[in-house]
């Protein structure tokens, strides 16, 4: 593995007396796919939203290319137009059109020229294959329509990893393949994604390596073949236990 | 298919009718009952000609109108600072930053304290109080102090609208602007504000309508507008029907702005939702 482009320290983070990670040490090495999995509540989402730096950790360190973004005073902004994330619930901005959701950030953030990021937002569209949505707003859209637009405004802004956040969760069954088909055109890119997913059989084949979570803690790590077919902690076994008796893998 | 919607249609069809019959007959009865009994009451001829006196009404009113058009400056001059400042108040309050609290707790003062007392005193005490501190002209006008006054109340009101209106922004929202490298300047600017604007329009206007009436108190502390006009017009002639064309005068300006809100409301609950529950 070449050096690693995020790497993350013994993170700590809490809300109130409730820990919610307890140190987390994961190294994320540049164009690989790194799978969080676990069971609801064990800490994925938490994690995605600490290293793109909308929760403070409380305690350990979250290295970008070996520095330290996560201390206290560190300009989060620019982090954020490197590391770019997509949500679970789209969070699409619903009095925006698709192309003004798209070239918000790189127009005001990165002072791109609008007809510029226009053509940029037009071109992005139509590799994935919603030329025709350019003038639509979100509610107009499936969810399936707009996960992939939630994809291409993370893109737009050119990040060097991507973090994505469920996000399959909440689409109907028949609209998941469409935005996975997405995520793998990414990963044959090159790019850098960390994803939190349910999606195990997705995970097993997309990932480079996967990380189970539990209670806050990774309780396994290592190649997807691996803790796939041979988890070796107990816990590991018994959630993926419970994913096979429920069909999902 | 074809048959259920045309019985359907059929059946909305006569269910129209029947309302609108019933609407047009029990308004008929009120009105003439109205018509018929009020006259009849044992006072009426003295009721008549106090207050709905013809002549008096077309003498006073264009009078009133002259003194109407100073009731439109002052709303005029007074909503968008009035906005402006209830915006500000607003953002202020919501900000997050700790370098702004003591203007937090400012603006949460300020609030409180203009909405605590009532209007009329502000204009009082503002309107005769600051320009008793010696300014000279034209800057101690009562019009401008009574006109702050009115600002300053309405702006701690509207302040609060604007509030809940940024606080229904959902927070995924915000964390969506911040996650794509927009500062909490920018994410409140083209996100937050956008969204919670368009939601408060209706509670909005409605406090503009209140405005447009309230501009009135400002002749408490001298200026000669529409109800003072009406004032004097009673005096001079012992009779109240200058206050009915006043109030006349208003109902033209605040009947078009009630009507428009409720059409802005409706608009508003059809974009939402895209159905209506009979």
């Amino acid at each position: 593995m070449s050096a690693a482009k995020i790497s993350l320290r013994g993170v700590r983070k809490s809300f109130g007396t409730h820990s919610v990670l307890n140190g987390i040490d994961i190294d994320i090495a540049e164009g690989t796919v790194v799978s969080l999995i676990g069971p609801s509540g064990s800490g994925k989402s938490t994690l995605l939203r600490c290293i793109n730096l909308l929760e403070p950790i409380d305690d350990g360190e979250i290295l970008l290319d070996g520095i330290d973004i996560s201390l206290p005073g560190f300009d989060a902004n620019p982090v954020r137009r490197r590391i770019g994330m997509v949500f679970q619930n789209f969070n699409l901005f619903p009095h925006m059109s698709v192309q003004d959701n798209i070239t918000l950030s790189p127009v005001r953030t990165l002072g791109v020229d609008k007809a510029i990021a226009r053509a940029k937002a037009a071109e992005l569209l139509e590799r994935f294959g919603l030329a025709d949505k350019i003038n639509a707003f979100p509610d107009q859209l499936s969810g399936g329509q707009q996960q992939r637009v939630a994809i291409i405004r993370a893109l737009a802004i050119e990040p060097e990893v991507l973090l994505l956040d469920e996000i399959t969760s909440s689409l109907d069954p028949e609209l998941v393949g469409e935005v996975l088909d997405v995520v793998r055109e990414l990963k044959t890119s090159g790019m850098t994604l960390v994803l939190a997913t349910h999606e195990m059989g997705f995970a097993r084949d997309i990932s480079d390596l996967v990380c189970v979570l539990d209670g806050g803690h990774i309780i396994e790590q290592g190649l997807p073949g691996q803790v796939f077919s041979a988890p070796q902690s107990e816990r590991a076994q018994q959630f993926l236990e419970r994913i096979i008796r429920a069909g999902r893998l | 298919m074809g048959t259920i919607t045309g019985r359907r249609a059929a059946y909305e069809r006569a269910r129209k009718r029947r309302s609108t019959v019933v609407a047009t007959v029990s308004s008929l009865a009120v009105v003439t009952a109205i018509v018929v009994l009020v006259p009849k009451m044992p006072r009426w001829d003295r009721v008549h000609e106090s207050f709905f006196n013809g002549e008096r009404f077309a003498n006073s009113l264009p009078r009133l109108l002259d003194a109407f058009v100073l009731d439109i400056k002052i709303f005029a001059w007074s909503m968008p600072a009035i906005v402006a400042l209830a915006l500000l108040v607003a953002i202020t309050r919501n900000s997050r930053s700790a370098a702004l609290f003591p203007l937090r707790i400012l603006t949460i003062a300020y609030t409180d304290i203009m909405r605590g007392v009532p209007i009329i005193l502000w204009i009082y005490l503002i309107g005769f109080g600051v320009p008793g501190l010696g300014i000279d002209r034209p800057w101690n006008s009562p019009l401008i102090w009574g006109s702050v006054a009115l600002v300053l109340t309405y702006a701690s009101y509207i302040a609060e609208v604007f509030r809940a209106g940024i606080e229904s922004v959902h927070e995924s929202q915000r964390a969506a602007a911040r996650s794509l490298g927009l500062s909490s300047w920018q994410t409140m600017r083209h996100i937050v504000l956008p969204q919670a604007i368009r939601r408060v329009i209706p509670p909005l206007m409605n406090d503009m309508v209140s405005l447009q009436k309230d501009v009135a108190l400002v002749s408490l502390i001298g200026p000669i507008e529409i109800l003072r006009q009406a004032g004097i017009d009673k005096s001079k002639f012992a009779n109240f029907t200058p206050y009915i064309a006043a109030a006349a005068v208003f109902l033209l300006i605040t009947i078009p702005l009630t009507r428009t809100t409720d059409w802005l409301i409706e608009r508003e609950r059809r974009r939402t939702t895209g159905t209506r529950i009979s």
